[in-house]
């Protein structure tokens, strides 16, 4: 029996159209673990967490949630889950809190001890004064924690949010950030999707990365950004640039009169930028990143695979 | 494969059947009231003015002679009703996935829809006894097969909204059926005449309409008097009972119209 939080062996799914949204991938999630799953649109994140959770139907391969299979033990791989899904998913019509308690219910938790849940993780994330309310009262933001509240309320030893944060503004992202690094921290395990990088990169020590059905990268998220070879910020200059200098380890071009781009090699520290820099007569006002990093790979890794998949349509 | 314990099976079942009669208790206005308006409109047009004319029907009042079918034609149209509309809902909000993701058996998902149906189902069947009361004595043959059958014949209609439920992809899908199938076999099932008057073809094609059976067994329970046998009415419902729940949980355990 594995101890990985989730395992996943030559999962493969087609639609009746033909669509093959999973092409036989492979996935370990370590038990503890934070971790992201990327991918752009249609890469396969959803038809993934669908198939763990039991609401699309696998094609072909094996799922493993605690070392309880999918095929033979599904209650069990259902009790060990908790699903926060990408779009709202609860009775509208239902008061806030019946909501997580029915919820409970479901699980075989009895009524008393389904409420002293609900109030607690109500209470965590700020909705134990709207318990009363119809859940299709609550603004966007407190629906997106409605439907956390409801996966937790079973204490799931693993949470699978999908877009939790989207559509959240900063200040209540950055605090269900905390939250879920908090329950991390108390040994949940826990699959993120996002499509904010930043996110990822932030609170996620694993990643992997789908795209086209695939998985593209499965590492340690210091191991995926170790891989880029090249940094690049954005500088904004006091006045226009006459010549731009050269250097084995710093291209530099110009964006507009007063806008340059920096492509800096890893290891090459931005002392030699600025030394470069000044040496050619050219003052800095301000400078940023152009993209965040793990942006910048996951363009790079999403573009390979694309490439790679118009070759095989192009060939004859 | 480690299933719920049964205490756990329980306080699922109990939750659905809990968030079910909520669901319709809430909206009464709606569901438990007008069928009372419209069967006192019933009671007093067909019952009251016209049945004043027709005089006995089976050596009944006509009055009294109609009151268990339109009981029955209450009991089955909100079972249905209740369990169709409530399962396709949950599939257009999608919060029939809080079911499909946790543990709890696909049996219970179909007792609890149909717990809450019956429950319905009798609830608006009592409220329309009750108006009932207002125009015809109350009167009761046997309690047992009075309470069977309207509870069986509920759970019939239950589990057949659930299955319409199963396949309906839009709002136009959940009214087809009681539109065109439901309403016409109940009022040509005997609510408001006995088949003993239709001629001998008439009646042999009446004899395959399932409803004829439920609604005949129901007046036996209540006034004494049937058109067709009491043994043949039970075991057509009990039938019917097995096809459809085994039918709907083949439904499910396929994922049919829940997963993709």
């Amino acid at each position: 029996m594995s101890n990985a939080a989730l395992e996943i062996r030559a999962l493969r799914k087609s639609y009746r159209n033909g669509f093959e949204a999973l092409k036989g991938i492979d996935l370990t999630v370590a038990e503890g673990s934070f971790f992201a799953l990327l991918g752009p649109n249609g890469a396969g994140k959803s038809t993934t967490i669908g198939i763990v959770t039991s609401l699309i139907s696998k094609t072909s391969g094996k799922v493993q949630v605690f070392g309880h299979d999918l095929d033979r033990e599904v209650q069990e791989v259902k009790r060990n889950i908790g699903l926060v899904p990408q779009e709202f998913n609860f009775n509208n019509f239902e008061p806030v809190a019946e909501v997580v308690v029915n919820q409970a219910g479901y699980y075989g938790i009895p009524r008393r001890e389904a409420w002293k849940r609900a109030r607690h993780y109500l209470g965590e994330l700020g909705l134990w004064d709207k318990r009363q309310d119809m859940a299709r009262t609550l603004s966007g933001g407190m629906k997106r924690r409605l439907m956390i509240a409801r996966a937790l309320v079973h204490e799931p030893r693993l949470l699978i949010l999908d877009e939790p944060t989207a559509g959240v503004d900063i200040e209540l992202r950055r605090s269900m950030w905390e939250f879920l690094q908090d329950i991390n921290c108390d040994g949940r395990s826990i699959i993120l999707t996002t499509h904010y990088l930043e996110e990822a990169e932030r609170l996620c020590r694993n990643i992997a990365i789908i795209d086209h059905g695939h998985i593209v990268a499965n590492t340690t998220m210091r191991g995926l950004l170790a891989k880029l070879d090249t940094e690049t910020v954005v500088l904004e200059l006091r006045a226009a640039a006459q010549r731009l200098p050269d250097h084995d380890s710093i291209r530099l071009r110009r964006i507009d009169e007063l806008t340059l781009e920096a492509d800096i090699n890893r290891g090459e520290d931005l002392n030699t930028l600025f030394q470069l820099l000044d040496g050619a007569g050219i003052h800095v006002q301000s400078m940023r990143n152009k993209t965040n990093r793990l942006e910048e790979l996951f363009v790079r890794m999403t573009r390979a695979v694309e490439s790679a998949d118009r070759g095989i349509r192009s060939a004859p | 494969m480690k299933p719920l314990h049964l205490h756990e099976n329980w306080t699922a079942l109990r939750t659905i059947v809990t968030k079910e009669v909520l669901r319709f208790a809430r909206i009464w206005v709606q569901t438990v009231l007008p069928p009372m308006v419209t069967m006192a409109l019933y009671f007093i047009i067909f019952g009251g003015l016209i049945g004043s004319r027709i005089g006995e029907m089976e050596g009944i009042r006509y009055m009294d002679f109609i009151v268990p079918g339109l009981i029955m034609l209450a009991v089955i149209t909100n079972s249905y009703s209740n369990v169709v509309s409530s399962f396709f809902s949950s599939k257009f909000q999608r919060h029939i996935e809080e079911l499909l993701v946790s543990p709890v058996p696909n049996s219970l998902i179909i007792l609890g829809f149909v717990g809450g149906g019956v429950a319905r189902g009798l609830a608006v069947g009592v409220a329309v006894t009750l108006v009932s009361l207002f125009f015809s004595p109350f009167s009761l043959h046997s309690l047992t097969v009075t309470v069977s059958v309207v509870v069986m014949t509920s759970v019939v209609f239950a589990l057949a909204g659930l299955i319409n439920g199963v396949f309906a992809r839009n709002f136009d899908d959940i009214s087809i059926v009681p539109t065109f199938v439901l309403t016409p076999l109940t009022y040509l099932g005997g609510v408001f005449y006995s088949v003993s008057l239709l001629p001998d073809f008439w009646q042999a094609v009446s004899q395959l309409n399932p409803i004829l059976y439920m609604v005949n067994a129901f007046r036996y329970g209540l006034l004494g008097t049937s058109d067709l046998s009491l043994t043949v009415s039970y075991a057509i419902i009990i039938g019917f009972i097995l096809g459809l729940y085994l039918f709907a949980l083949t439904l499910l355990n396929r994922g049919v119209g829940v997963r993709n």
